[in-house]
């Protein structure tokens, strides 16, 4: 590849490509520090400006060997002329390689390999994510060799910053001719945050000696029954289900009795049951059906909210996420909206309809609810409060609520029960279009009005022509756009 | 500078004879500047010169010891009008801005003084913010210096070269009577590196003492007869000088053999991706012992044509090497190579690309394209590498840039999309800082943007009936023109459009100077002159100042009235909180002080319950706040992840209000954090949590006993 006369090479480039505020600066200054300290000519430059908020930066730095003569240093790494590259975040560390700075003959690669989401991931509607896996797969063959750890988890760890992380990380890695001593004196000359940036170096050392690793994945232990109602369940789902399903259905059967009760959970799994003995291996429908009717039959109320929320386990979550020292106190304040909708929703159904109903009741009702409120549940009056709706939850089966979503929930499994023999992928896909109904309020209006109208769809179609791949198709139109224009445009050309 | 403190940069300009300097490239040139005992400096901020005006601006004491003048000007026409200074009086001047915006604003002023030409040293030092990570139209600079007849250097960048391209710019601009322009690219600015100092001198003659001794020459002012004189002296006088004195002092350098066939003409900022491009092909080794004759062009303009023929001749073919179009250097060499009537071929934009940085490996493909033609024995490796694979490269997304996490610009614009599900869609006149970043997702609002300050005067060709048209503007635009361009426009013209001036209390995407309507108190200059007032002295009269732009319903329900309002006439919205950056600056180390006292310190910061947050993101669509970012679902049942709010979350509270702003969802939620709490406040809550515990432990109990 690179003709560079070798032996008069004697320069070693690195490029750092980090996140605006992660610290790519102060990383090439300490850089330059240990350099110049042991000699060496060093140089860094850099193109912040509006990359600095939020956006991706490269910062770039050449060591020298200090001769007679000044060497001629290069502003900006060059392809397959970059000894070093350090990447702060997994999909940095692909962009190194989408600019070539890395290369499989010269350069030594140090990633991170957690993530930071970029604003197109994070907005998506359902999961917008760049996959991971593969930059990781390409960062082996497109390096001398791979140094990736999860950065931001050392960082924690160490209660210090990512840049003393990866500062450590090209410690450890011995792709620079300096001892760990000079890294650790180049920290303490700054005179800041020393000890915290020491530990966070030390993690990064150590990590650059391990094999790469990826950020520990959630582990979703199968539940195991702890009362006698729920060893029958775990029984009949044993007895009764396909084994593709016992996972999702475990899950499921866990959550609703949580949610509700044990005669809940067995309306569940009669539902399920009867799906499953239309159904055939390899009982894709069955499965993901365990997983989407789970998720439906638990949906959110404002019983089901307040519960969640004056949880212990939830404050002890809440302490630990925000950090809260020994001694500190933790006030906790939620913003709940709930509007007159779903407090009728929440009555029992004969009163909730009455209410709905009568148009200059509700009108007068509705000034109470137009704003939203700030529950403090940390505080006795609020947290009260939210355990008194928790408690309606034995009232839950009366509720205006529960009868929509029964009915419609009915509704869908019947046309999973319609169309599961004909067509097993279109029963799939009626499964799966349960994904657009989330959230609460105007989310939940919007995903619930998709949905329906998706339906509506589909069954105007001729019967021949309700296929799985236009069902599939529309959903992903509804999650395209918050507006609802990408699936109003499908629906319309239709 | 408000919250931050330049004071180590400004030892750093103390440097003495003989001690080594070592920092970055502006700075360097900050230095060099007292060594070549300049009498005043002005300028405006931006990027890349800014620490030149932040570092000055700190250097208060200093200057005043060496009788130096320094003006945060209040724009760049401002900062090129100081230089009549030098018109009449030997003093050297230096004025620095961000180009090709600050020059285009500067232009008329820099017409003039070329025009009626300088007595002291005029020296105009622009960061030339083009190529990656510019945020502006990419235009060259060297425009302006050909049509107002300005010299241009263009130094090669390492730190020595620099600083002796500033010493030598003043004697240029003297010997010649002409304003001479440095220009440095971004990374030339940034680049870190070192020099030998040398003492700063006090200027020959100070601005006081120019003051006590007025001098007129009418000769020297663009009005007939002597504007016309004064283009023959250009042609007759300025010129020549400069050429010789370009000549005589060896400002170009030469690298490389005496002889060749062919031979390569490079501007000096470029000199050093050059060497590097001919290195990786074997052609010259890291100290620019070149095997191809090379011509550095240190000036830029004007070239010298004897310096030219003499290279050229002999040579088949000459590659120039010139970022930017229009190629103004290669249009002059083949005029130059022409009279001179030599049959030496110029090579330049049909090997090179006519768009773009000239990065190393650009500049190698193109050499490599020239002498595969021009000189075939070469046998030259080639430097392609595989590209990434295209399904791993659609992986990695776009970074945009966006607002700081807490930004208080955040909330106008999601102000703005809430109320454009009520009103429609409005045509948005955008500006210039960090409010344009609205155009990036997830906000997406703005039509247009015509140029600092001008977010108001580009929304005024827009007559509405009903539906008004809404324009942004910073702070800082609006001093720096927007107060007459837009506001007394839009008043005189009857204008009904809505604006809205972001006043965050600092020209913020700069790098967080203060202007005069900053809250913070400054020594040197005088800050709290309030917008509002401003905008009413020059006759606006319908003007909402919202103290916290946060409030989302504050916020909406001016910007609704500003919409729909009867009143004729421009509304004005004041949407002010402080920037966030500058006041974490301010707070973080004044909280950690405190907190390491014992004192009582509260925290805030928000998050996001992930057992109730169902994953559809309309909290983001309606944020983009770095804190407020995703992950993986912890809910076995669930795929799409769940909102989440990192540790770097500051509170500011705009994810409350937007969930009850857009009726959203239930799952944020509002920690209070008090460290170090008072002892009754300690008891009380300390008995508070262990009655709620009973409770919960109770609830747990008659859970567990249903659960699976």
């Amino acid at each position: 590849m690179a003709a560079t006369n070798e032996t008069a090479r004697d320069r070693i480039g690195i490029a750092i490509l980090a996140l605006g505020g992660q610290g790519g600066g102060v990383l090439a200054d300490w850089i330059q520090e240990v350099a110049r300290h042991h000699g060496w000519l060093a140089q860094g430059t850099s193109v912040p400006g509006v990359a600095q908020r939020t956006g991706s930066t490269v910062y770039y730095v050449e060591l020298a060997r200090a001769g007679d003569r000044l060497p001629i240093l290069a502003q900006m790494p060059t392809p397959g002329d970059v000894d070093i590259v350090i990447a702060s975040e997994l999909m940095e560390t692909g962009r190194a390689m989408l600019r070539n700075f890395s290369t499989a003959d010269r350069t030594t690669l140090i990633g991170s390999t957690h993530r930071i989401y970029a604003i197109a991931e994070k907005s998506g509607m359902g999961d917008g994510r760049g996959s991971g896996e593969r930059i990781v797969e390409a960062a082996a063959r497109r390096a001398k060799r791979f140094i990736g750890f999860d950065m931001e988890a050392a960082t924690e760890r160490s209660g210090s910053v990512i840049s003393a992380v990866m500062f450590g990380a090209l410690g450890g890695s011995g792709a620079l001719p300096f001892p760990r001593e000079a890294f650790e004196q180049a920290i303490r000359d700054s005179g800041i945050a020393v000890a915290s940036n020491l530990r966070g170096f030390d993690e990064g050392f150590r990590a650059a000696q391990a094999p790469v690793a990826m950020p520990d994945a959630i582990d979703h232990a199968v539940p195991q029954p702890t009362t006698d109602a729920g060893r029958a369940l775990h029984a009949r789902i044993l007895g009764e289900l396909p084994a593709p399903a016992h996972a999702a259905a475990l899950h499921g059967v866990q959550r609703l009795m949580d949610y509700q009760d044990a005669g809940y959970a067995t309306l569940y799994l009669d539902r399920l049951r009867d799906i499953a003995a239309l159904d055939a291996a390899p009982w894709e429908t069955t499965a993901e059906l365990a997983r989407h009717l789970a998720l439906w039959m638990s949906y959110e109320d404002i019983i089901r909210v307040a519960d969640l929320k004056s949880r212990a386990t939830r404050f002890d979550r809440v302490r630990a996420e925000v950090k809260a020292g020994e001694g500190q106190i933790v006030g906790i304040t939620e913003f709940m909206h709930p509007r007159l909708r779903e407090l009728c929703e929440t009555l029992p159904a004969g009163i909730g309809r009455f209410i709905l109903g009568a148009p200059r009741l509700s009108s007068w009702l509705d000034r109470f609810f137009r704003e939203g409120r700030h529950v403090e549940t940390t505080s006795l009056r609020w947290f009260l409060m939210l355990r008194l709706l928790a408690g309606l939850r034995p009232m839950r089966r009366r509720s205006l609520r529960y009868a929509e979503e029964q009915e419609r929930i009915e509704a869908w499994l019947g046309d999973v029960r319609a169309s599961i023999a004909r067509d097993p992928a279109l029963a799939l896909g009626i499964v799966r279009s349960q994904r657009l109904i989330k959230g609460y309020g105007d989310t939940f209006e919007r995903g619930l009005r998709n949905f329906q109208a998706i339906r509506a769809a589909l069954f105007a179609r001729p019967p021949g022509d309700r296929r799985a791949q236009w069902l599939d198709d529309a959903c992903t139109q509804a999650l395209a756009d918050d507006s609802g224009r990408a699936l109003e445009d499908m629906l319309a050309a239709a | 500078m408000a919250e931050r403190s330049f004071a180590a940069e400004v030892e750093l300009l103390k440097l003495g004879e003989g001690e080594t300097f070592t920092g970055e490239g502006i700075l360097a040139v900050t230095k060099a500047l007292l060594q070549s005992g300049v009498a005043y400096v002005g300028g405006y901020q931006g990027s890349p010169i800014s620490h030149l005006m932040d570092v000055f601006a700190d250097a208060n004491d200093l200057l005043a010891s060496l009788g130096v003048h320094f003006e945060a000007s209040a724009s760049e026409a401002t900062a090129a009008a100081m230089l009549a200074a030098s018109v009449n009086y030997p003093l050297r001047g230096a004025v620095a801005w961000k180009s090709v915006v600050g020059t285009n604003v500067a232009s008329d002023a820099l017409s003039n003084v070329a025009s009626g030409g300088v007595t002291g040293g005029a020296l105009v030092i622009v960061g030339e913010d083009y190529g990656e990570g510019s945020s502006i139209m990419q235009e060259r600079t060297h425009a302006f210096a050909m049509k107002s007849q300005m010299w241009l250097i263009d130094p090669r960048p390492n730190l020595p070269s620099i600083v002796d391209a500033v010493e030598q710019a003043f004697r240029l601009s003297e010997a010649s009577n002409t304003p001479v322009m440095l220009e440095l690219r971004v990374r030339s600015c940034h680049m870190t590196g070192s020099f030998v100092a040398k003492d700063n001198r006090r200027p020959a003659m100070t601005v006081d003492e120019a003051a006590a001794a007025p001098v007129r020459d009418t000769s020297r002012i663009v009005l007939p007869p002597a504007n016309f004189l004064h283009e023959v002296e250009k042609v007759e006088k300025r010129w020549p000088a400069g050429i010789a004195f370009v000549q005589e002092n060896r400002l170009n350098e030469w690298f490389g053999p005496d002889e060749g066939e062919v031979g390569l003409i490079v501007q000096g900022g470029l000199f050093n991706s050059l060497n590097r491009a001919m290195e990786l092909l074997g052609l010259s080794d890291a100290f620019g012992a070149a095997r191809l004759p090379v011509y550095c062009l240190n000036v830029t303009y004007p070239l010298i044509p004897d310096e030219v023929a003499a290279f050229c001749r002999g040579k088949r073919a000459v590659l120039v090497l010139e970022e930017g179009q229009p190629e103004f250097i290669e249009h002059e060499l083949n005029t130059l190579v022409r009279r001179a009537d030599l049959q030496t071929r110029i090579v330049g934009k049909e090997v090179l690309p006519r768009a773009g940085d000239y990065t190393a490996h650009v500049m190698a493909q193109g050499l490599r394209t020239f002498l595969t033609e021009w000189q075939p024995a070469l046998d030259l490796p080639d430097l392609s590498i595989a590209p990434l694979p295209a399904p791993v490269a659609a992986q990695i997304p776009q970074r945009p840039a966006g607002f700081c996490t807490g930004c208080p610009e955040r909330p106008v614009f999601t102000s703005m999309k809430l109320l454009e599900r009520e009103l429609g869609p409005t045509h948005v006149s955008a500006d210039i800082g960090c409010h344009l970043f609205s155009i990036l997702p997830p906000f997406n609002i703005g039509n247009t943007t015509m140029g600092y300050g001008l977010g108001t005067a580009g929304a005024s060709a827009f007559k509405p009936k009903d539906k008004r048209a809404i324009a942004v503007m910073g702070d800082g635009g609006f001093w720096h023109n927007g107060l007459t361009s837009g506001i007394g426009n839009a008043v005189f013209n009857k204008d009904d459009t809505v604006t809205v001036i972001v006043d965050n209390g600092y020209s913020a995407a700069t790098g967080g100077q203060d202007i005069l309507s900053s809250r913070a108190d400054n020594r040197a200059r005088t800050t709290r002159h309030p917008i509002e007032t401003a905008v009413r002295g020059i006759g606006a009269g319908w003007v909402r100042t919202i103290d916290r732009t946060y409030d989302l319903k504050r916020m909406m329900a001016a910007l609704r009235e500003a919409m729909t309002s009867p009143e004729r006439g421009p509304k004005i919205v004041v949407a002010q909180s402080e920037c966030m950056l500058n006041r974490q600056r301010r707070e973080k180390p004044r909280v950690r002080k405190a907190m390491s006292e014992g004192k009582r310190v509260v925290r805030e910061r928000f998050g996001v319950d992930p057992d109730t947050c169902t994953g559809d993101h309309s909290c983001i669509r309606l944020s983009g706040c770095p804190s407020l970012s995703i992950k993986p679902n912890p809910d076995p049942l669930r795929r799409d992840p769940v909102a989440h709010v990192d540790n770097s979350c500051v509170g500011c509270g705009l994810c409350g209000e937007v969930s009850h702003a857009a009726v959203l969802c239930p799952s944020f939620y509002r920690a209070s954090i008090v460290a170090n709490p008072g002892r009754w406040e300690g008891w009380w809550k300390a008995l508070r949590s262990r009655l709620i515990l009973g409770l919960q432990k109770r609830d747990a109990r008659v859970r567990a006993a249903r659960a699976f």
